[in-house]
């Protein structure tokens, strides 16, 4: 039955999902068309599950090299990656079925089904064409992709993405992992964890190539301790894809060397949902690089009335990213003036262990950009909390602009750096520098001291190292 | 007894508002909270709600009309109720919505309202505790402004006044892109680039009381920088005499121009006169040793000020150089934020434009600006005969905080007598 709402949204994951609630918290009547599940990549086959499958991953380290020390005996450790997996999909039902429930709660109305635009604000959805009076919102997101170019097309059981990776029943003994930025740190981490042997190839000179070259640097060689082999500046020349193993030529720093493994997971980029989405009958056009093409400010694409959020709208594709636009949107199609989004603070993390967080500049941009900087660090091994747990891998690293203190970006390596990162995201969203950061008294012990240390240090005034 | 409707402070730095519309009309019953009124301040068309219950009783201004924060603009009351102030009424006896939220911040004194005008006599009391129903600034002469710490910072290295800023940030915070687009001016903390010379660079000179009490008591009669303008009427002909000598010998070689003569001449007149070449700092006047000449420059949507750098240390044929290369460069927006920050002192020229005289904005935290007017053949007594001779007028617009009138006068006469002479430019 076609029906009429204010607002409809296209796509129920984090940006879609988010923008439907604060639209109907402002009194509008909204409906999102879903073709999957509710919750999107991010809820089902992207941020939950993995994470997840990352917990398992550390308890198995923690519990091999850490017990005996602590104090606890195990026996041999042995893991299942197929019961670590099947966790992995309650926890993400369990959210997707959080937001079936958020949706009720708030009177949004989920319309099963693909959604295409039509012309002037309407959606058909199936057979059925519905009409939103005030605006339709794409949020249709992303999906992984493979690279044909040098035969590595996604075939599903040798060469395959996350998608299927989470839907392993066992590690592969043999794993190559295409893409060292957060989803293949993040896989080679779950994997070598679950008894694969490893080997993770990245294009660009080092892992994490968007983070800090510390950042990456402490990863690496946290990965190469735990025999991971991590090939940066490489690149995949040749492909050969069997039954049942792949072969997989890769130049690296002048050398030429032959991998065989049981299977190729492709980490490398994904690709926008904008086919077959009715994008030009709408009016919407594309960027080159083919994301939505909207005005930065308000969000709104070419077509009058219809907005593009999340993952489609352009990067950072980062879950967290779209749903502020999503409530961004929403404020602007209730008539109120939405603040606007600071796109040059948002959090990027890796859950990996070490865990790897940052927020703003890195050194290497901050040279570039010739700024007048400080860089203050603090390592966890000088810290006393993280002493205790074992914990000592890592460090904070502030960059400070010397003339006012500001803070220009921060990075952090380490347990729970995912967590830590906030505090010095708040004080650079506020414009606090580094001086007021320190002046809060940090509680004694805790990994958060390592912050106010690095704060410190980047004023010459360290005092724990 | 009936509920007066005043016009509120609904912007921080609101003085007036203009009632756009009436929301609702005469006999309209209103509940405490409803929109009455829309009205249009400094920055926003803002809703005016009813403090009271009851019926809306009288419109006592129209709708377009403009009125004073804390004027009466309406009644709220019973129906029937006559109301004994029709027009409008003394601000003064008002509790006006702007100084009650002063009150509630603890600055203002007790009896002591807004409408008060009383002047300012006591030199002892302590900052902070007079009302200050503006925004106030960063320095802490009163009212607070909602500013980031960066924000700030920036402000205050900046030389710039929170309370002049509109903030852009959440409830009208200041944040750092508005410090950056509130105006191009110096960033003190880097100063003039160290590219020369050695011994102190500037000296910083403590406020004196009395000093104190001048800038305090100055900047309120005008406003944040109370300037005084000196003007003198200088003979060029011997100036242009020289030019036109120089540039003979010049041949191609280059040429100069009335405005660098000017730069030189301003440059030493600087030297001599370290008083007119100093910073404003709040808390102290900077004496710079070094000069570094703004020289405003227009550019399509505006002006900006590139700054030659230790102007005294420079020969005629290199400020001319620089001059052009500044100025071009202003106009294709390729100068570095280091070319066009640090000045000591400015000179803006309206001649080419065939103004007679004017007036030029202090830059600061600068404490002066020179604004050279046209050279054009005057009448002029010259031993008893009258005779035409180019004459220029150069008006110094002078930051009364740092710089007194004999001050600038005796800075002023050096500068004309090196026109005049200028010869003694050579020196």
């Amino acid at each position: 039955m076609a029906s009429t709402f204010d607002l409809i949204v296209i796509g129920g994951g984090p940006a879609g999902y988010v923008c439907a609630i604060r639209a109907a918290q402002l009194g509008l009547s909204v409906a999102v068309v879903e073709k999957e599940k509710l919750g999107g990549v991010c809820v089902n086959i992207g941020c939950i599950p993995t994470k997840a499958l990352l917990h398992s991953a550390l308890m198995a380290n923690t519990i091999r090299h850490q017990a005996a020390d602590l104090g606890i005996e195990t026996g041999p450790v042995t893991t299942h990656y197929g019961v670590a997996m099947k966790r992995s999909r309650k926890v993400s039902e369990q959210n997707s079925k959080g937001v079936e429930f958020l949706m009720k709660k708030n009177k949004v109305t989920v319309l099963r089904g693909t959604g295409v635009l039509q012309k002037g604000r309407t959606v058909r959805v199936g057979d059925e064409v519905h009409t939103a009076t005030r605006a339709v919102v794409i949020a249709t997101g992303s999906r992984v992709k493979g690279i044909p170019a040098i035969g590595l097309g996604l075939n599903g059981t040798t060469v395959f993405s996350s998608d299927e990776a989470l839907f392993l029943e066992k590690a592969p003994p043999r794993l190559a992992i295409v893409g060292a930025g957060a989803v293949g740190c993040e896989f080679a981490d779950i994997f070598n964890a679950f008894g694969s042997t490893v080997t993770l190839v990245e294009a660009l000179p080092r892992i994490l190539p968007l983070e800090d070259a510390d950042a990456s640097d402490a990863l690496a060689k946290s990965y190469k301790k735990r025999k991971i082999e991590v090939l940066a500046g490489a690149k995949v020349t040749k492909a050969e894809v069997g039954e049942a193993e792949v072969t997989l030529t890769i130049e690296a720093g002048g050398t030429t060397k032959t991998v065989t493994v049981d299977g190729v997971l492709m980490a490398a980029g994904r690709a926008v949902n904008t086919e077959d989405l009715g994008l030009e009958t709408a009016g919407v056009t594309l960027t080159k690089q083919g994301f939505i093409k909207v005005n930065l400010d308000t969000l709104e694409t070419d077509a009058e009335g219809v907005y593009a959020i999340g993952d489609v709208a352009g990067p950072p594709m980062l879950a967290h990213k779209g749903s502020r636009e999503g409530v961004n949107v929403a404020e602007r199609v209730a008539g109120k003036t939405p603040h606007p989004i600071t796109y040059d603070n948002i959090p990027s993390v890796t859950y990996c262990h070490p865990e790897v967080a940052s927020i703003g500049l890195t050194e290497e941009q901050c040279t570039e950009r010739k700024l007048e900087f400080q860089v203050g660090r603090f390592p966890f091994s000088a810290n006393g909390r993280a002493r205790t747990s074992g914990d000592t891998d890592g460090f904070v690293k502030i960059i400070r602009g010397t003339t006012f203190g500001e803070i220009l970006g921060a990075h952090i390596v380490g347990a729970h750096a995912s967590e830590m990162i906030h505090e010095l995201l708040v004080a650079r969203e506020n414009e606090y520098t580094v001086e007021e950061v320190d002046l809060a008294v940090h509680a004694h012990p805790t990994l958060s001291e390592a912050i106010a240390e690095a704060c410190l240090d980047s004023l010459g005034r360290v005092i724990h190292t | 007894m009936a509920t007066k409707i005043v016009m509120e402070a609904l912007s921080p730095t609101m003085e007036e508002g203009r009632l756009v519309e009436w929301k609702r009309q005469e006999g309209d019953t209103v509940a405490e909270g409803d929109v009455i009124a829309e009205v249009e301040t400094d920055k926003a068309v803002m809703e005016l709600v009813a403090r009271a219950s009851g019926t809306l009783l009288r419109q006592v201004v129209a709708a377009g009309a403009t009125v004073p924060v804390a004027e009466v603009v309406g009644y709220i009351g019973e129906p029937g109720e006559t109301i004994d102030a029709p027009t409008s009424t003394k601000p003064a006896k008002e509790k006006a919505p702007v100084a009650a939220k002063a009150k509630e911040e603890g600055k203002v004194k007790e009896g002591e309202e807004e409408g008060e005008q009383e002047p300012e006599i006591e030199e002892e009391e302590p900052e902070g505790t007079k009302a200050t129903v503006s925004t106030g600034d960063a320095t802490g002469t009163g009212g607070r402004v909602k500013a980031s710490p960066l924000a700030r910072k920036m402000a205050a290295e900046r030389g710039l006044t929170l309370g002049s800023i509109t903030g852009s940030g959440p409830e009208g915070r200041i944040v750092k892109r508005d410090v950056e687009s509130a105006r191009v001016v110096p960033e003190t903390t880097a100063g003039p680039p160290a590219d020369a010379g050695s011994g102190p660079r500037f000296e910083d000179q403590p406020l004196s009381q009395i000093r104190k009490t001048i800038a305090r008591r100055l900047a309120q009669s005008i406003g944040p920088i109370p300037t005084f303008y000196l003007t003198a009427d200088v003979d060029m002909e011997r100036a242009a005499e020289a030019r036109a000598a120089l540039n003979d010998s010049l041949g191609d070689r280059g040429r100069i121009s009335f405005n660098d003569i000017l730069l030189k001449a301003l440059a030493s007149a600087l030297v001599q006169h370290p008083a007119c070449n100093a910073w404003w700092q709040d808390d102290h006047i900077r004496l710079w040793h070094e000069v570094h000449l703004g020289m405003a420059v227009a550019i399509p949507d505006g002006l900006i000020t590139p700054v030659i750098r230790h102007a005294d240390r420079k020969g005629l044929l290199t400020l001319s150089t620089e001059a052009r290369d500044l100025a071009t460069r202003a106009r294709a927006r390729k100068l570095t934020p280091e070319e066009y920050t640090g000045s000591t002192f400015s000179i803006s020229n309206l001649g080419m434009f065939d103004i007679e005289h004017f007036t030029a904005i202090i830059n600061p935290p600068e404490a002066g600006i020179l604004a050279v007017g046209r050279i054009a053949a005057t009448p002029t007594v010259v031993d008893g005969a009258i005779v035409p001779r180019r004459r220029m007028r150069m008006t110094m617009s002078c930051d009364h905080r740092v710089i007194d009138g004999a001050t600038g006068a005796g800075f002023l006469r050096t500068l004309t007598r090196m026109l005049e002479n200028p010869l003694a430019l050579v020196l």
